[in-house]
Parts: C-alpha cells; structure tokens; sequence
C-alpha cells in the first residue's frame, strides 16, 4: 500500500522535473520496469538473494540499502546479466530477460571501482557504449560531449583515466552510463570512494540527473543516509531477505520489524526486551517502565516474549521519567547530545536531546522519559512489528 | 643535527658497506661473464688456427668482415630470422590463447593449468627427442597421419626449419602460458564486466579491453621470446646436426658457432659469429623497446 503511494509520488516528481528540464532529454519513452520474481542466487549453497520479490516501477530511484554480505550487490548484478538467478525471473521493461546477455539489456552500470578503461581517454571511455551500438562516429561525439558537458568534463577529454582525481574518475562513470539513454541504471556504491564534501556534492548532482532524465534506476547502498537523502523508495535487505520496501519517511516511522527499525536512523532504535504491565498501558522493562499508546498496548498483548522500541530523539532525561539508568557517556554532535546510559541488566540505551539541555555527568544516575505515543511493539521471536505509533 | 663532516663521513660508511655487499655477485659475474664477454671482442680481432698450439695472428677487422660476408653466415643469418618470426608470434599467441582458456573457474582447471605450464621444467633434449620420435619416417605419427615428405621432415630442407620451430614454440609455450596467466590474473575483473555491460561482445571485451590491458605483459612475453628464439640451438644439435641433407637450411646461429668451435675449430670467427648474434639480439630489443613500448598500456 506505501508502495503503491510511493510510486504515484515518483511519476508526479518526474512530471515536475520533466517540465523543468526538457522532455526531449529521453529520446522516445520507453517503459522500463525493473522486477524480481521470487529471485534467487547462491554461492556455495548459501543464498545471497532469497526469493526476492521486488518492482521497481519506471521512472523510479529505489535504493536497495543493507549491511555489507545482506546480498544487495548481487541483486544489482542479476540485473545487469552479471550473475544468473538459480531461481525466479528477472524482468526489464516486462521482459523476462534471464537468458539475455548483459550487452543485450540496454542497461548502464556504474561500479563501486568506476571501472574505466585505463587504456582509453575519457572521452573514448564514454564514447565506448556508443562505439558498440555502430552508433556513427560524429553522433557518438556529439553525444560523448553533450554527457560530458553536463558533468563538467568538458576540460578533462583527452586526459587518461590515471590522470583524474577520484570525484572525476567518478563523474566519467556516470557520463559513460547515461550516454546512451539505457532502460535502467544500476549503481554500486559509486560514492563510497569518495570524500565526504564531495560525496554529498555527488550525490545531489546524481539525484538531479536522474530527475531530469526520468531512468528507471537501481542505487545499492550499505550508507543509510544516502539511502534516506535519494531514494524514492528504500528496500531493506539482510541475509539476502528483503525486510522492507517503503518510501523512506515511512521506513524511517514504521519500520516492519526490529532489523530495519535498528539499520536506520543513526544511531538505531533502542530495543529493549519487555513485558506487558497487566491491566495498564505500559511495559515493564529493565530500571522501570514505558509508556504504550493504545495500538501498541492492544498489540503488545499479543507478543511473547515482547520487545519495544523507541527511537533516541524520542527519549528524554527527566527527573519525572519512567526508566533509570547510569550514564556512560555524552557526545556533543554540535546541535545535539548523543547521551549513552545503561539500564539495570546492562541494556544500552541512547538519548538524544537538544544541546541547550542540561548535560548530565558522566556516571550519574538519571530518569529517562519517553514522549507519549512514540513506543513501537515488537515480537521477541521473529523481530516483525506488531504496532506502536502511526 | 648532525655536522656536516660527521654526516660525510656516514654517506661514505653507507656507501661502503653497499660495495661489500655487492662485491661476491660482482666477483662471479666479472669472472664468468664480464671478463670472457671482453675476452670475446679481443678473440675477433684474431686469426686463430685449427691446430692447437699454433700460435693465433692478429688480423683486425678483416676477419670480421670475411666471416660476416660469408655465404654460411649470411645463410645462418636467414635461417635464424625465419625461426624467429615463427616462433615468437606464435609462441606469444599460444601462450595467451592456453592462458585465457584456463582462466575460467571450473573443476579441474588446476589440473589443465598444470599441464599447459609443464613444458617450462621439460628438457630440450627430452622433448627433442619426443618429437624427434613423432616426426621418424618410420615410427612416428605424423607419417602414420599420412604426413611424410620425402626426403623425411628432419632432413627435408624445406621442412626441417619449420619443423624445429613448432618444437621451439611448445617448449616455450609454457613459459608463455604463465606469464600470460599472471597477466590476465592482474586485470581487474570489473573493467571487463562494464564492457559487457556496456553492450561489447566477448570478442570485442577481449580484443578492445583485456589485449590492451595485457599489453605490458605482451610487451615483456616478446622481449623474451625474441631473446629466447634468437638463442635456440638444443633441439638443432640433437635432431640435426651438421652432417645431415639439411643441415645448411637450419644451421641456427648459436648452433653455427658451436660448430665453428667445435668442428672447424676456428675460436676467432665463432666470437666474431657470437658478438653479430649479440649485436641482432640487443637490436631488436632496443627496436622493441622504442617503438613497440609506446604502444603499451601501462596501468594507473
């Protein structure tokens, strides 16, 4: 149901990018779902992708977002033909392309490595896509030029891969996918070599190409950040399950179970194992109590064992709190204090409040309070959210 | 910091100890190979009789023009340069060929990979004789194949070049197929993965991306194969020799000064032959090195 809102939300943003920026840049529109369909890949008998089931609908920039080994590289390669599913279909633009050789998909890859052709100038590496389509050379040149005209390598043409700095060698990648007008980008990481000013300038600059050219495009990140800052919509892998598909706020607000609600958000949420306070609203946990909203409470009953969660903008230090703890340690992270404190059974728990508050001592013993209606309910056995805010 | 003098005096102790160090390998090598490459150039310029104990006579250059105009030199000459075309292409290309169809991850390849390097520690005389066993007129399996040109190929003045010089490329075939392998093992997997992406077939990937990519060690596997073809003489001198029909066809330059040392016993011309083979080697390593080198691909 988030899904389906989250993808009207794309074509909407796309009719306004596209107003902006030109229709023509697309050539002919050309439909290009993405899907997965019960896909699956194993290496060695442990599965990396497990029965995936996943649209990536046209237009859309879905950010496949999990830990390093969760398995969301190699959904990327099974797009690309680089690897093929031991099960399931792959379809590009309603076509199930399992049998189509990686030249043949008419997608561009940009690889966490950028993978240039050392051997050719940049020019000649963007040129390289067209140059295997007999697209004619004067074309390919106006073409190469045009893509590189748009990320500012117009001065940089002639130049050897070896001769560019990381941000240029990463822009190269990028002019050599887009080209050729592909049904799909796929991404790898392409900004984790990057340092962190210009990692935030790249990642602005690929959000807005993808605006105005409208490609279908698959993004495969371990940063949440980026995820939460690009995505359309996210998908949460781990073990090479798919947790999660949703547009980030409401990745972010309802999490589907513990995994996502602890990946996202930095730090994570605060779980912590818990039992229902008969005949009232509240669970007990270790040093005290928490607070339930009226959903959660009714869903809480269900649970055991029961865990909640809350995240730490939603906790704060009062001397009218419900949980004890003792601090372990106080981060200034400028606008805010990142307060580390551990319950009575050695539960860490993070609160984060406004800098202008009251900073406690290290080792102090504080009240934590929650604000009301912001503890999310949890299973202890599978981890899957059974209610809570929203 | 330190004082100048006692700085001085540091460089110099440093500088010492360097030559010390140096000092055993530069006494082998001055002994076994600078000296008697020095000795060589003086035993040009001399002409030595047949006979032992006759004294040599100084001649100058006259000898080393006589023997470099001579028609077995010059026909020595051809004969070497026509078995280095042969074997250094092909040599190369075979190598490169094994290389890149072991360089897939299936069972068993361990076991291919073992036998492709193999001819690197097989003996030129064993493998002389393996082939010289395949190619005999009476036994062997290309005659059994239908193959068996009379005179028989070993003593076919047409064929007996060509038929040391498919010994010569397997034999080097190994070191070949292990250099190349190293190579191929250096190119970066995902470079040829966004060729494929990018819409390039096998054929393109290979020949537009992983070739130059293995330039360099192309580069490197033709310096070697050149200096290793310039100097074959093994297989010559066992399934040869110089009283055979064709001898004067595949008379090879090394092989052509043993003979002048050890059958014509003439030890002047045969420095005179082995300082021209020398200068050809360096050439073409220096011609190499100039204008094939510029077309490498060093990686970033």
């Amino acid at each position: 149901m988030a899904g389906g809102l989250a993808q009207a939300r794309v074509r909407e943003r796309r009719v306004e990018a596209g107003a902006g920026a030109g229709e023509g840049d697309r050539g002919e529109t050309q439909l290009a779902e993405v899907a997965f369909r019960g896909a699956t890949k194993r290496f060695d008998g442990r599965a990396a992708v497990d029965h995936l089931d996943l649209d990536i609908a046209d237009g859309e920039l879905l950010v496949l977002l999990g830990p390093s080994g969760c398995g969301k590289t190699t959904a990327l390669r099974l797009v690309a033909g680089l690897e093929e599913p031991d099960e399931g279909a792959i379809s590009i633009g309603g076509q199930v392309v399992n049998d189509v050789e990686p030249k043949d998909r008419d997608v561009a890859m940009v690889f966490q490595s950028y993978a240039l052709y050392p051997h050719l100038s940049v020019e000649r590496n963007i040129e390289f896509p067209l140059r295997q389509r007999q697209v004619p050379a004067d074309e390919r040149r106006r073409r190469a030029r045009e893509a590189a005209g748009s990320l500012g390598l117009t001065d940089l043409l002639d130049r050897k891969p070896r001769q560019l700095s990381g941000g240029q060698r990463q822009r190269v990648a990028l002019a050599r996918a887009i080209v050729r007008q592909p049904k799909a980008f796929l991404m790898d990481e392409p900004l984790s070599n990057l340092d962190a000013a210009l990692r935030l300038q790249t990642r602005a600059d690929i959000v807005a190409l993808q605006a105005r050219l409208g490609t279908t495009t698959l993004y495969v990140t371990h940063d949440q950040v980026e995820a939460m800052t690009m995505g359309h919509r996210i998908a949460v892998m781990d073990m090479g399950v798919l947790q999660q598909v949703a547009a980030p706020s409401d990745l972010y607000d309802l999490p589907a179970n513990a995994f996502v609600a602890q990946f996202l958000g930095s730090p994570g949420m605060n779980l912590l194992p818990a039992v229902l306070e008969p005949g009232q609203p509240s669970a007990r946990v270790s040093g005290g109590h928490l607070p339930l909203g009226e959903g959660a409470a009714a869903a809480a009953a269900r649970a055991a064992p029961l865990v909640v969660g809350v995240r730490p903008e939603h906790l704060f230090l009062s001397p009218a709190g419900t949980l004890g703890a003792t601090v372990l340690l106080v981060e200034l992270l400028g606008a805010e204090v990142q307060v580390l404190c551990r319950l009575e059974d050695q539960t860490k728990l993070v609160v984060r409040q406004d800098a202008s508050a009251p900073r406690p001592a290290i080792g102090e013993g504080v009240r934590v309070a929650a604000s009301p209606g912001t503890v999310h309910v949890f299973t202890g056995e599978d981890g899957t959210r059974l209610g809570g805010p929203g | 910091m330190l004082p100048a003098r006692s700085r001085r005096v540091r460089a110099v102790r440093e500088a010492a100890l360097g030559y010390l160090l140096v000092l055993p390998a530069l006494a082998v090598f001055g002994v076994f190979v600078f000296y008697p490459f020095a000795q060589n150039f003086r035993l040009a310029l001399y002409e030595t009789p047949p006979y032992p104990g006759l004294p040599s006579r100084y001649v100058g250059l006259h000898q080393v023009g006589q023997v470099l105009t001579s028609s077995s030199f010059l026909q020595s000459l051809g004969a070497t340069l026509l078995f280095v075309v042969i074997v250094v292409p092909a040599g190369l290309l075979g190598g490169l060929l094994l290389a890149v169809a072991a360089h897939r991850r299936l069972r068993g390849m361990t076991v291919y990979r073992l036998v492709f390097s193999s001819t690197v520690v097989s003996s030129v005389a064993v493998s002389a004789l393996v082939f010289g066993t395949l190619m005999d007129p009476v036994v062997g399996l290309l005659p059994w194949l239908g193959l068996n040109p009379s005179p028989p190929i070993l003593q076919n003045t047409t064929w007996a070049l060509p038929a040391i010089a498919v010994m010569a490329v397997w034999q080097f075939l190994g070191l070949a197929f292990v250099v190349m392998s190293a190579g191929l093992s250096a190119v970066p997997e995902e470079v040829l993965e966004a060729a494929r992406v990018d819409g390039a077939s096998e054929r393109t990937v290979f020949w537009r991306v992983t070739v130059p990519l293995l330039s360099p060690t192309i580069f490197f596997g033709l310096v070697v194969a050149t200096i290793y073809a310039f100097g074959t003489f093994g297989q010559v001198d066992i399934l040869i020799g110089y009283s055979n029909a064709a001898f004067e066809h595949v008379n090879l330059l090394v092989y052509d000064i043993l003979n002048t040392i050890q059958v014509t016993k003439t030890p002047g011309q045969a420095a005179v032959l082995s300082i021209a083979l020398f200068v050809l080697t360096l050439g073409v390593t220096l011609v190499q090195l100039r204008f094939i080198e510029r077309r490498v691909h060093y990686g970033s």
